[in-house]
């Protein structure tokens, strides 16, 4: 729907915001994008994840770049898989990162749903399974000073216990230099210098073991018992098997 | 950086429960209004809080991730987090963020207020 043919009751947000799913469907990927660990499993919030939760900001300022919130955002949109240096294995659906759209990570092994869209942000919502279960907000705003900046703010608990594990032993790290790049291709690209302020926050430290079996879902765990698997799938296909 | 377009007014209905009518627009400009009025609302020892969503014009996700920390705030202190007076598009949200697991959602302020008391 569109802003034009929207019901006048209804507020400006309305066309911003993903409809309510149960689970997510996959579509307007190539034929053959293994989409497994995406189809059918539940988008996730923070408050559904297992372990501490967080709050974690990068900042850019695009010092001497011309460029507004509304094209810092645009640009962020469009070039997603190249921005965030994931390239190919980030698979935008034919139709582009619309609000409820599904997009995969990693080739296939896991995805995101957009979750939220306007002119001056975005927010990407994880599935049951990824490493970590909730939003990921990437804005542009103009500062005081009248320079624009974009950050990335992620709220997110790692999903299950053994991704909460990981946390320390470098999955915090590793999620930390993926938005840090992200930014500073984004200041690139605007000929800006990039250096990335980074604000890590606690926000619960308490972990949710109600929610520790988040681990069947896991997609480490489901991506090597699939290929575990994988010769008794063969001898199930083969004629007379 | 923009102003927050957003009022929240304070109302202790009984001992027990503090009501905030929001009105405007949530986004992440409201953070300070909305963690002062919460702060005001706790006064005294509440045991829930009642956010009223009649006045709603606007949310975003930084609006949704600020009801997040709100929750978090709420818990730590033992308290409950309560609303009323969501748009059905405003409960499309929540259910889809996943926020109506946590946060009660109710028809009306004396719904709301009857729930707090009973719990």
């Amino acid at each position: 729907m569109t802003a034009a043919n929207r019901r006048p009751e209804q507020p400006r947000d309305a066309d911003h915001w993903a409809r309510y799913v149960e689970t997510l469907r996959v579509t307007g990927l190539r034929e053959g994008a293994g989409a497994r660990n995406v189809e059918g499993r539940r988008p996730m919030s923070p408050l559904q994840g297992f372990g501490k939760m967080w709050q974690k900001t990068f900042k850019v300022r695009l010092e001497g770049a011309k460029a507004s919130p509304a094209e810092v955002v645009r640009t962020w949109r469009e070039g997603f898989p190249e921005l965030s240096g994931m390239g190919k294995g980030f698979l935008v659906p034919s139709g582009g990162l619309v609000p409820g759209a599904v997009a995969l990570l990693g080739g296939g092994l896991t995805g995101v749903m957009v979750l939220y869209a306007d002119e001056e942000s975005f927010t990407y919502m994880t599935p049951e399974g990824h490493p970590f279960s909730g939003w990921i907000t990437f804005s542009s705003h103009v500062a005081e000073d009248g320079t624009t900046v974009a950050q990335a703010q992620l709220l997110i608990r790692a999903n299950d216990p053994l991704w909460e594990a990981m946390m320390p032993l470098g999955l915090h790290k590793m999620e930390d230099m993926t938005w840090q790049r992200t930014l500073r291709r984004v200041a690139a690209h605007f000929g800006a210098d990039g250096r990335v302020e980074t604000k890590v926050v606690c926000v619960d430290p308490k972990r949710q073991w109600r929610h520790y079996k988040n681990v069947r879902h896991n997609v480490l765990i489901r991506s090597a018992l699939h290929a575990l698997t994988a010769p008794l799938r063969w001898l199930g296909r083969r004629p007379g098997g | 950086m923009p102003q927050a377009q957003v009022t929240m007014e304070v109302r202790k209905v009984n001992d027990g429960v503090s009501v905030i009518d929001v009105k405007g627009e949530l986004t992440a400009f409201a953070e300070g209004v909305l963690m002062d009025a919460y702060n005001q609302a706790s006064d005294g020892g509440v045991r829930a809080i009642v956010l009223n969503f009649e006045g709603l014009e606007y949310m975003n996700s930084s609006g949704i991730g600020l009801l997040v920390t709100l929750l978090i705030r709420v818990n730590r202190e033992k308290q409950r987090l309560l609303t009323y007076g969501l748009s059905d598009h405003y409960q499309n949200i929540f259910q889809i963020t996943r926020l109506d697991d946590a946060i009660g959602i109710y028809g009306s302020e004396e719904e709301a207020v009857r729930a707090a008391d009973t719990t």
